[in-house]
């Protein structure tokens, strides 16, 4: 690009050189920042981006720093400025598109399951292309502001999925997802965005989290428990509860990637417990707790002790009333009953 | 504009759209050749009638074969302009022949193919996402400060999809220097135009986006192509996206299996009237731009062009099956089925 900006970095997006702690907002605020300083072909495109900064302040101080021709408001056409971002990744640029609501997607479907996830296999090269937006419920935004969407796109070869849920594993994949040259829909549970007890001292280098590798979140003998983003937290709120009601340890396993999914770490876990639990936010029929079964059927029957099971959200749009809300999304006590199932089955 | 401007172009120039109109022809022909023999894969969707507009549209563009010309996305029905940014012949046929020594590798159909280097995009079937793919390569160019531009054609049932109104809105917002091509041929598969839309001429469309447009004769080789020459001119110095509807008529099917009964005939034969190759030819030798000889000869090189790369292609072998797995991405292959590759043993399972 012609036009970088030399103007000295905003002091909100350098809070780890100076080793304070970032929320995970802030750590994806970094991790565009730090990329796009460090490359020349990364630019925004997006809603509300620029003058205002994002509907979250992700972008908050990045069209004053890298200038309009890097930080682009877009109209209000997640279709049009999806598919354009393609074109520019066509051209050896490395866009990432904000989707201002990751419910508003739905028009750049075509875009990105029919021309953008198939263009390699089609013979038209890599597409380096990011699309990250907020997800997840829990904020009474009711049904346009609250969805899940990985599962409307996990039917996609093409498209990997990463979906974070702490700061550092926010940062280092959002930086190898920029650095990809896959496709990657990347998705930020806003109910994490700026949660205290998720703020930490990130290590000031540069470090990336590799794409399609799962974390142990804590080491257990007696159950596993698949998930990933906000369920991540909730699964480890149980699991306390677990050890210390009923003595037992549960194996977590954070996917962090979806797609493609870390088979190994599932399956050395479902070996090493003969139980699973899988849990998510997203909804029940065809969530992604029925692929996952479905993998350790072919990949480890023979070690289950117990049918797998699942704990997810209802088979209903997003409620807006707390009271409804609460009841539609898992909590805690769903993943501690489940658990205690399983363990005595 | 009289039948005797030949608007600039010099002798080898009006013989170089000769060539181009006649290769579009004789490479459907022998595409149809080829389907009856049982050589294609898929549909053959024909050009007749409309070689012209693709024609002097892509005449009037940069080309190079470097990466530093400006950019095409043809459709189907504008493989006259492929071959003019240096769409390779035998490439074509290995396309439509599903072949895995063609650019794609068996992975797609027909026109559908790229080559960033001659500076064109294949379309995705859904033609309207093209219009947001166009504003994006073209974004790029305006963003490095190039002085490139795009083209993308179209058809008129396109022009009714939302991708087409958000990647219009966003190139005419950004000002995007491209120009939209519709190719208007009256049928968006059985649907007839008034159908489609209520505007009368799609260049009306061009005003509600703040864009400049034009109409033209699209069986006109020649007009077609200045039209687009002084559109592109307008777009390479900074006003932006455009729009030149191309107005004609598709006088065969959708593709060889529609025997579009829907159509008046009447409506077809006084379309033939029109045909493009024909009026462009007497044009030549009426202003005496060119010999019945010298027509002849290009008629007879194309003919043999098409005749051996078909022939040469034919034999290639069809792509390996297990390719299907590779590049679905740039660093993890996809699982083979397992039952693909090994017996099933369930003792083996329990082990």
């Amino acid at each position: 690009m012609t036009t970088t900006m030399e103007t000295s970095a905003p002091e909100h997006l350098t809070k780890t050189s100076r080793g304070e702690a970032v929320t995970l907002l802030e750590a994806i605020s970094e991790a565009l920042f730090e990329e796009m300083t460090a490359d020349e072909s990364v630019f925004l495109l997006g809603e509300d981006i620029g003058v205002y900064g994002g509907a979250f302040k992700v972008t908050r101080g990045f069209l004053e720093h890298f200038g309009a021709n890097r930080v682009i408001d877009t109209p209000i056409a997640e279709g049009g400025f999806t598919g354009a971002a393609a074109g520019a990744a066509h051209m050896g640029l490395r866009p990432v598109v904000e989707i201002q609501f990751m419910d508003f997607i739905s028009p750049a479907y075509d875009v990105i399951t029919n021309y953008i996830a198939t263009s390699l296999y089609r013979g038209a090269g890599p597409m380096p292309l990011v699309i990250r937006g907020p997800v997840g419920g829990g904020n009474r935004g009711g049904p346009f502001h609250s969805q899940n969407v990985e599962m409307a796109f996990f039917h996609t070869p093409g498209l990997k999925i990463v979906y974070p849920s702490t700061a550092y594993d926010a940062k280092g994949l959002l930086k190898a997802a920029i650095r990809d040259d896959n496709p990657v829909l990347f998705e930020e549970h806003k109910g994490l965005y700026r949660a205290p007890a998720l703020r930490e001292v990130l290590p000031d280098e540069d470090f990336v989290v590799p794409l399609g590798k799962a974390r142990t979140v804590r080491e257990g003998q007696d159950l596993t428990v698949v998930t990933y983003g906000a369920m991540v937290h909730k699964s480890v709120e149980a699991a306390d509860i677990l050890d210390a009601e009923d003595g037992l340890s549960v194996d977590i396993i954070d996917l962090r990637t979806l797609l493609p999914m870390d088979d190994d770490a599932i399956v050395d876990s479902v070996k090493k417990t003969n139980r699973l639990l899988i849990v998510h936010e997203d909804t029940r029929t065809g969530g992604i707790a029925g692929e996952i079964a479905m993998r350790v059927s072919e990949k480890a029957f023979e070690w289950l002790d117990a049918p797998m099971l699942r704990v997810t959200a209802i088979d209903a749009p997003v409620p807006y009333s707390g009271s409804l809300e609460d009841y539609f999304l898992p909590q805690v006590d769903d993943v501690v009953k489940a658990a205690r199932y399983l363990a005595a089955y | 504009m009289s039948d005797r401007d030949s608007y600039g172009l010099g002798r080898k120039e009006l013989h170089e759209l000769y060539r181009a109109l006649r290769l579009t022809r004789t490479a459907e022909e022998r595409l149809e050749i080829l389907q009856k023999q049982g050589h294609v894969t898929g549909g053959l969707y024909r050009s007749l009638g409309q070689e012209a507009g693709a024609v002097g549209a892509a005449f009037a563009l940069r080309r190079r074969d470097d990466g530093t010309g400006d950019f095409l996305a043809h459709t189907v029905r504008a493989a006259g302009a492929l071959f003019l940014f240096g769409g390779d012949l035998e490439d074509f046929f290995r396309q439509y022949m599903a072949k895995g020594s063609g650019p794609t590798r068996g992975r797609e159909a027909n026109v559908h193919w790229f080559d960033f280097q001659k500076g064109f995009v294949g379309p995705v079937s859904p033609l309207g996402t093209m219009i947001e793919i166009m504003a994006g390569i073209t974004l790029s160019f305006r963003l490095r400060g190039e002085e490139r531009i795009g083209m993308v054609f179209y058809g008129d049932g396109a022009s009714s999809t939302g991708a087409w109104h958000e990647g219009l809105n966003f190139a005419a917002v950004q000002r995007c220097p491209m120009i939209l091509m519709v190719e208007n041929n009256q049928w968006a598969f059985s649907t007839p135009t008034h159908k489609n839309t209520r505007v009368a001429s799609f260049a009306d469309k061009g005003p509600g986006y703040g864009i400049g447009a034009d109409s033209v004769d699209g069986t006109d080789v020649l007009e077609v192509f200045d039209t687009v020459r002084r559109a592109a001119t307008l777009v390479r110095s900074g006003e932006g996206t455009r729009m030149v509807e191309l107005r004609y008529f598709r006088r065969l099917g959708h593709a060889q299996h529609d025997p579009q009964d829907y159509v008046d005939p009447a409506l077809i034969a006084e379309w033939e009237k029109k045909d493009p190759l024909d009026q462009y030819r007497r044009r030549l030798i009426n202003n005496e731009w060119a010999t019945e000889s010298e027509l002849d000869a290009i008629d007879s090189e194309v003919f043999e062009a098409c005749r051996v790369a078909a022939e040469k292609v034919i034999d290639e072998p069809k792509p390996h099956g297990p390719d299907a797995v590779d590049d679905v991405y740039t660093d993890v292959r996809v699982a083979y089925p397992w039952t693909r590759s090994e017996a099933p043993n369930p003792a083996a399972a329990r082990t």
